[in-house]
């Protein structure tokens, strides 16, 4: 039985570690598109995937992966070879230390260039930070611009965890306009609902969100120039663009082409009627550059398959790896005190880590989708499984360790033949801890690229689609009880019944 | 066949074997009684290399105990304990044939020699297929001793065997087990604080009191002639001592 068991948790590694290293043959070539976890940043990685497969090369589309770090490291790693970014980003965030001037596109360009990154022109639009709050709570306040915010200390402000640690986010502004107030952290996305239920008062919006105009939402003036220009430009590896000319040229076909009203009207199909970003796209390409689409968006059903497949595969392959080091680890904690001491605190500290920050940790290492993902989920496992079987072994009464002893069998045969079976029953229900804790965790793997439902609920968080949330929500919770009671009839397997009918 | 020289042994600031010397002979039937907390448990213990004394020597049929020649020495030892000892994980057969089975031992002939001990110590055969948890108390003991048995030994500990059963129970293992050491002529090292159960399991007693053999020799006469008043004292406290008739007529 524990044969089978073996066998099972290697082939999981082994499909694990398969899934991570395959490259799909490169025979076209290939162009993997990043996009940044909001709509407009979907909607312009579909616009590039589709003009890239409409010049025949091979294109993959991590969608939302992230914020503006995860993507320029998966960039300048070679994860992903085309981004779309904005160039106010690019001076105030990723090229802060350079301090190069504002405005200024062929410095820009000279700088990206020497970090191996090409830039297209702009595609024709600003998306410029600003500041918003609803038109009836401005005008009541006597709220216009920025500076007018310094007279209302007592205001909620809210903004994206982004804007408000970024060079050019919250920090900046604060020290421009001299302002003291308050302020939390909160989804972008969520902020209008925010906004509109009146639990906030100001938040960070992009000129370019549909809702601004939805929501009849003031844009205060920023009247001491705080907010450098954002043009929307591609950005892509400059090696990726050398060998494939035709789908860069196919990409650059984009350049001036998307006018701010476009992509006003574009965000508010997408997050306003709920249109998927790929259709959204289609629609754009076939009427204003006559380019016809063959992708559509996926039905439900099809999806939450994909999506279920991706989750699954995410929590057996680091649930593999845990049990793997993990039972050895829980055995040398129990034999050797000391080592035990060391071991149980590693692991421990290791969950004290927050998950985002462990996914972003693991990226320069791992890069970016399911390996990264499946190592922090690996990782986060490692204290239940490795502290039950420690616990499950130190608990086992000295007279049943004696007389094993006394018996004659060798300390490999005792630890096989009676420890082990023995600390059976707690270390099952560690790994079955660390599996429950598994299929939670790996919603956050969306964030850097993994898949499973966490896309889902990441996409309806995004596009304010209940709906969509649930759509990954509930799966996933049906996943963590369907796991929870695999393992109850794992229990029966392997756990010995003599120790069952102690329990029962 | 077994010897301790000189043991001591102490456990902190305590010291609970403070110089004992006692040997017992192949084939002897030996007693370490004592009031609680008087050694006796300890010095059975060190023949199994469990524990080790701090000073002086354990002999196993006339080799001192080694981490060398400790391996050999178990192969020679049957130990019981208390409660049996046994892993609730396995059955009761495989609790017996565990360790033949990791010394090699070939399927059918473990399972003969299953059967042949189950008809020695009276377990009804189908018992063995119950897990020690659906097992009563007797039974337990019973099984524990097939297993320490399994591989033949030359020496039986047995520590406490019958201490956690009801005295009918008791009283009966008491008479199957001495039937079974005069049959089988084992060297027995028994540890109880009854010395009626003593007086049943074996025939001469060491008496130990803080650490130190106080008095040694055939049971009744231990009982009829107490070295000292703590010996007398320990000899009255036993409520209903009835020595088997060999016994009496040894005194």
């Amino acid at each position: 039985m524990r044969r089978r068991a073996v066998v099972l948790a290697l082939a999981l590694a082994a499909l694990a570690g398969l899934a991570a290293t395959a490259e799909p043959a490169a025979a076209a070539p290939t162009m993997r598109v990043g996009s940044k976890a909001f709509t407009e940043g979907v909607i312009l990685g579909e616009l590039v995937t589709e003009l890239g497969i409409d010049a025949g090369a091979t294109v993959e589309h991590r969608a939302q992966m992230g914020g503006t770090r995860i993507l320029w490291t998966a960039l300048t790693t070679g994860e992903i070879d085309v981004y779309v970014e904005y160039t106010g980003t690019i001076v105030e965030e990723i090229l802060a230390d350079a301090r190069l001037p504002r405005g200024d596109l062929d410095a820009l360009r000279a700088a990206l260039a020497a970090r191996g990154v090409g830039m297209l022109a702009p595609l024709g639009f600003q998306n410029t930070y600003a500041l918003g709050m609803t038109e009836a709570r401005a005008a009541a306040l006597g709220v216009r611009t920025i500076s007018d915010l310094a007279a209302h200390p007592g205001l909620a402000l809210g903004f994206s965890s982004e804007f408000l640690d970024r060079e050019d986010g919250w920090p900046g502004l604060a020290a421009r306009y001299r302002l003291t107030h308050d302020v939390r952290g909160l989804d972008h996305d969520l902020a209008y609902r925010a906004l509109v239920d009146g639990a906030l008062d100001v938040t960070d919006v992009y000129t370019t969100d549909a809702e601004i105009e939805r929501y009849h939402l003031r844009v205060l003036v920023d009247d001491r120039g705080y907010f450098p220009g954002y043009d929307a430009v591609v950005l892509y590896r400059a090696a990726w663009g050398r060998g494939a000319p035709a789908a860069l040229a196919a990409i650059a076909r984009l350049e001036g082409a998307i006018h701010a009203d476009d992509m006003i009207a574009m965000n508010a199909r997408a997050r306003l009627d709920h249109v998927p970003e790929i259709d959204v796209a289609g629609a754009f390409l076939r009427d204003r550059l006559g380019v016809v689409t063959t992708r559509r968006a996926a039905g439900r059903a099809a999806r939450i398959w994909h999506r279920t497949v991706e989750h699954v595969v995410l929590v057996a392959a680091s649930l593999a790896l845990a049990v793997a080091l993990g039972l050895p680890l829980g055995v040398l904690a129990a034999r050797r005190r000391l080592v035990g001491q060391v071991v149980l605190g590693a692991v421990g500290v290791v969950q004290t880590v927050p998950s985002l920050a462990l996914l972003v940790l693991m990226i320069p290492l791992l890069g970016i989708g399911g390996p990264p993902a499946i190592a922090a989920m690996f990782a986060y496992s490692l204290l239940p499984i490795v502290r039950n079987t420690h616990a499950g072994l130190t608990s086992i009464p000295t007279p049943l360790l004696e007389s094993a002893e006394v018996l004659g069998l060798s300390p490999i045969a005792r630890l096989r033949r009676v420890e082990l079976p023995l600390a059976a029953p707690a270390t099952l229900a560690g790994v079955q801890t660390a599996a429950v804790l598994c299929v939670g965790t790996a919603t956050i793997g969306a964030l850097v690229g993994a898949g499973g439902y966490g896309q889902t609920i990441l996409t309806g968080v995004r596009l304010d689609d209940t709906t969509l949330i649930l759509e990954g929500a509930l799966p996933a919770a049906a996943l963590a009880v369907l796991v929870q009671g695999l393992f109850e009839l794992a229990g029966r397997v392997v756990v010995p019944r003599g120790l069952r009918l102690v329990r029962e | 066949m077994l010897a301790l020289r000189d043991a001591v042994k102490s456990y902190g600031q305590r010291r609970v074997l403070d110089g004992v010397t006692l040997e017992v002979a192949r084939g002897a039937r030996v007693a370490l009684i004592g009031p609680s907390g008087c050694g006796k448990s300890t010095a059975l213990r060190l023949f199994t290399g469990l524990i080790r004394p701090d000073a002086g020597a354990v002999e196993v049929d006339g080799a001192t105990l080694t981490a060398r020649t400790l391996a050999a020495a178990r192969r020679r030892l049957g130990y019981v304990i208390q409660d049996g000892g046994l892993f609730p994980h396995l059955t009761a057969r495989d609790n017996v044939g565990l360790g033949a089975h990791h010394h090699g031992w070939a399927g059918p002939r473990i399972a003969e020699r299953i059967a042949e001990l189950a008809t020695l110590v009276r377990l009804p055969i189908e018992m063995l297929a119950r897990y020690p948890v659906q097992l009563s108390g007797g039974q337990r003991q019973r099984v524990a001793l097939m297993r320490a048995l399994m591989m033949d030994p030359e020496v039986l500990l047995l520590d406490e065997p019958l201490g956690a059963l009801d005295p009918m129970v008791r009283a009966e293992l008491q008479d199957d087990l001495r039937a079974l050491f005069t049959a089988l002529a084992k060297t027995v090292l028994v540890v109880t604080h009854d010395l009626a159960e003593a007086a049943h399991l074996a025939d001469t007693a060491v008496l130990l009191r803080d650490g130190r053999v106080v008095q040694r020799g055939p049971i009744a006469e231990l009982a009829a002639r107490p070295v000292d008043d703590g010996v007398r004292r320990f000899v009255r406290a036993q409520r209903g001592l009835h020595l088997p008739p060999e016994a009496d007529d040894a005194a």
